[in-house]
């Protein structure tokens, strides 16, 4: 294999591990902005993951498995939100509560209802997402460097993936041109001054809480429906944290998101590729740490390199008006 | 008969054990411009805020034009035609001018088109009130007059007819403050009505038709303001005489108990904001530094208080040298006889969301006398604060309430009990009475010259000219940095405005 192809092959599978983190980065970015801070992402995730394995397996249907994906995500944000924004409780809390209620509760709903050890059934063809290939791809891969490109890198992945990259725009111009997304931003930084404008605090809030709800729910019925065909218990793994980090690392901003994410997706690609294969100088080096760069990076850098990450200034406060 | 713009009917509000607004009747003219005066707490935000919407009366009626409204909140005071400029502002500080101004009133759902629609609508009201800023601005980095000036044109944008200001000039220069009582003459000459919340019983003089006080939560008296007085306003706010102007008598100056020396101190972007400064205070006697607010006064007392690092120049308290330009250690100025009373008691002076008597000892909490041990003696702690509260006639008189809600005037009253009651040998005070009311304010006078009868060497800071005069045995003008001018206390105050606007100073120092 040659050089150039190996690249492609790296770049390809950092697309496909870093879909999962811009969905939920995304959502995570709706409602930090909106100034809720949501540690459950790692949750809604797992739970969306699990009911679209679940629902596509009984329904054979994946739309059916995705809607479901969506729905027990918006729910699990409701919760959260109910939490922090009605009943102004710690939000910290309430998101470390859902990330344990779901990865409890999935085992055993999964082990009830199937009975194969917290798995859900295999899912066929009909019941998850086929990789989309692009117009031509078949037909160009020949010609040199823009061929493969074309061919291996961009086209033949799943329709989440392109709804994933295309989401970074969409985002965007959600939070900088509507104004939906102007109020979403005003309501992080000074709810007062959304309550003093005319706009209720409350209900806002919530609709960026539904927001991240249904981002979420793409990023589960990724995992589950289309990465691999079926549900495995506790199989985000810690990928609601690193979007998290890539959230914060970016600094709250759509396109940084991006790059985030796919810098994160990248180190987690070559932590697989490297697995087992010694690096040249270095010699081997231990998949742990490999795993662990993602959060190292975060911490180098925000500690000096990218200047500082100010956070939404009203994030993580509940909005109390009379002490 | 004069049509009636707004009318409380029977308002009451508690905030929990705080009876903050008590059966509150008012009726304000259509097309004046209407005071509201009161002291710190006596519940004329909240009453404003109720007529906003902001927050919700428990009880009473609120008629506008003559016919009941229901304002369940500030949407509906928006339909209603009210607007509010809030005491402290509610602006999205890294919005832009024109993000703010729109921010609830965005016409459509996408902003592109509403934002070419405010611009148009902005100039115009920018032109028509002579309230110019440039709607590209990012409102933190626009001075505080300013960030005023948006939300003034954020209740215009709306198309106010009845404008509220809850402590507007509190934070503006002089020059800041005329401009804007004309604009509200403007405002008034077009048939809206304003009603204006202020400390400032000169400022109701101008520009009010009609002045309404409150005390403790009640409507005590309105009048027509062309005929009271000064005077009578104070005995009504507080319930007893005031002296506006408290008495004092020749300082006896003694000891030097510090000396400044050439201080150079750049502020964060490394602009110099204290150029080479020198003078000296003296036991027994109040020194003054008069000027336009951001000439270098603050950095002054930073540096000297040890809060920030000074380029250049020496300091000496009590003869021996402060490390001003290393690292001077606030805490242990205290324990050396500097006590300070920063200008920014928000930030600086208190936290908020502690109680009252732990903030009393913020900053003493290792003297032995609040100590058991390694722990605190909190009956210690709270009898200290009982007697202090008693002593300042600080309210509500309760040492665990939760310093966030006290008002404006009280908290300050908190900070200066800690830094008098210990008879440090310096005081430096900054700002010892914005927003405080008149009855407050003569406290804190007849307060800060006993300290120096006693022989304390208090240091002042302050934007109003009337407390400089009033309080300061010397008066030292900063312009630019500068000293540009020392005098007694008997000049006349248009020497002293040619002296902070920086023009005599020039001359001066050029001779
Ligand atoms: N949001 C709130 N929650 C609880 N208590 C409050 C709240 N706002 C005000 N209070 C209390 O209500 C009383 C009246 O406060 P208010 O702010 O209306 O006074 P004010 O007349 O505007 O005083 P100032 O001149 O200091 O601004 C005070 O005792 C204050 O502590
Ligand atoms: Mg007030």
């Amino acid at each position: 294999m040659d050089f150039f192809h190996v690249i492609v092959v790296l770049l390809e599978s950092t697309i496909r591990v870093s879909v999962p983190l811009i969905f939920a980065a995304l959502a995570g970015l709706f409602t930090e902005r909106a100034g809720v801070f949501d540690i459950g992402l790692e949750g809604k995730m797992l739970g969306a993951a699990f009911a679209a394995g679940a629902v596509a397996a009984v329904t054979q249907s994946v739309w059916m498995g995705l809607l479901a994906a969506i729905l027990i995500s918006i729910a699990l944000s409701l919760v959260h939100g109910y939490a922090s924004i009605t009943q102004r409780g710690n939000q910290i809390v309430s998101g470390v509560a859902i990330n344990f209620i779901v990865a409890g509760s999935t085992v055993i709903l999964g082990e009830a209802w199937f009975r194969q050890g917290g798995r859900t059934p295999a899912l066929g063809e009909g019941a998850r997402f086929q990789v989309v290939n692009l117009p031509f791809a078949d037909s160009i891969r020949e010609i040199p460097i823009l061929g493969p490109i074309y061919s291996d890198l961009l086209s033949g992945h799943f329709l989440l993936t392109y709804i994933a990259f295309a989401m970074v725009p969409v985002s965007w111009w959600i939070l900088y041109r509507t104004r939906f997304g102007l109020r979403l931003r005003a309501v992080g930084e000074n709810p007062g001054a959304v309550d003093t404008a005319g706009i209720s605090v409350i209900w806002l809030r919530y609709r960026a809480v539904i927001c991240c709800g249904i981002l979420c729910g793409f990023a589960g019925a990724y995992l589950s429906l289309a990465m691999t065909a079926g549900f495995v218990k506790g199989m985000t793994a810690g990928k609601g944290y690193i979007a998290l980090a890539a959230l914060i690392f970016a600094k709250w901003r759509p396109k940084n998101i991006m790059l985030a994410c796919l810098l994160f997706g990248f180190l987690d690609a070559l932590a697989i590729r490297l697995q087992g294969n010694p690096l040249p100088l270095i010699g081997q080096v231990p998949v742990q740490l490999m795993q662990a760069l993602p959060y190292i990076l975060t911490v180098i850098l925000l500690a000096g390199f990218i200047g500082k990450a100010i956070p939404p200034k009203a994030g993580g406060v509940p909005y109390v008006k009379e002490r | 008969m004069d049509d009636i713009a707004i009318e409380l009917r029977g308002i009451d509000k508690s905030f929990g054990p705080v009876h903050a607004n008590k059966n509150i009747n008012l009726k304000v003219r259509k097309g004046t411009i209407h005071g509201i005066i009161g002291e710190n707490g006596a519940g004329k935000s909240t009453l404003m805020s109720i007529l906003y919407g902001f927050y919700q009366a428990d009880s009473g009626e609120i008629l506008v034009d003559g016919k009941a409204v229901a304002i369940r909140d500030p949407n509906a005071a928006i339909a209603a035609g009210i607007g509010m400029v809030h005491q402290h502002f509610m602006l999205v500080e890294n919005f832009t001018v024109l993000e703010n101004i729109m921010l609830g009133a965005e016409d459509s759902q996408i902003l592109n088109k509403g934002i070419a629609k405010a611009r148009v609508e902005l100039k115009r009201l920018e032109r028509e009130y002579a309230l110019e800023v440039d709607p590209d601005a990012v409102i933190e980095e626009l001075p505080v007059g300013l960030q005023q000036r948006v939300e003034i044109l954020k209740a215009l944008y709306r198309r106010a007819d009845i404008l509220i200001l809850d402590e507007p000039t509190g934070v503006l220069t002089p020059a800041e403050a005329d401009h804007l009582f004309r604009v509200l003459e403007q405002l008034k000459s077009q048939g809206k009505t304003v009603i204006l919340i202020t400390h400032k019983l000169r400022e109701i003089m101008a520009i009010t038709d009609e002045v309404s006080v409150m005390r403790r939560g009640e409507m005590v008296a309105t009048r027509t303001t062309a005929e009271t007085s000064v005077e009578e306003l104070a005995e009504l706010m507080v319930g007893r005489r005031v002296l506006l102007r408290v008495e004092k008598g020749e300082a006896k100056p003694g000891d030097v108990k510090l000396a400044v020396e050439e201080l150079t101190v750049k502020d964060g972007r490394g602009v110099t904001m204290v150029d080479n400064v020198s003078f000296n205070l003296r036991a027994g006697e109040i020194v003054g530094i008069a000027g336009v607010a951001g000439n270098g006064q603050s950095e002054l007392l930073e540096a000297i208080s040890g809060i920030r690092r000074a380029v250049s120049g020496s300091v000496l308290l009590n003869g021996k040298p402060i490390e001003v330009t290393g690292h001077a250690d606030p805490s242990e100025l205290r324990d050396r006889g500097l006590a300070h009373v920063p200008e920014d008691r928000h930030h600086v002076g208190l936290v908020l969301k502690f109680e009252e008597c732990e903030n009393a000892i913020l900053g003493y909490h290792h003297d032995k006398r609040y100590l058991n041990g390694v722990f605190l003696n909190i009956d210690a702690i709270r009898k200290d604060a009982e007697q202090r509260i008693a002593e300042y006639d600080i309210r509500p008189p309760n040492p665990r309430l939760k310093t966030a809600n006290f008002s404006g005037g009280n908290q300050q009253k908190i900070v200066l009990a800690r830094e008098m009651e210990r008879g440090p040998d310096v005081l430096i005070i900054g700002q010892p009475t914005r927003g405080v009311d008149v009855g407050a304010i003569e406290f804190i006078h007849k307060r800060i010259i006993e300290m120096r009868d006693q022989g304390m060497a208090v240091l002042l800071v302050s934007v109003e000219l009337d407390e400089i005069r009033a309080l300061s045995d010397r008066i030292l003008v900063m312009f630019a940095g500068r000293v540009v001018g020392e005098r007694n206390p008997d000049a006349t105050e248009g020497e002293l405005g040619l002296l902070m606007a920086g023009v005599e100073g020039r001359k001066e120092a050029a001779e």
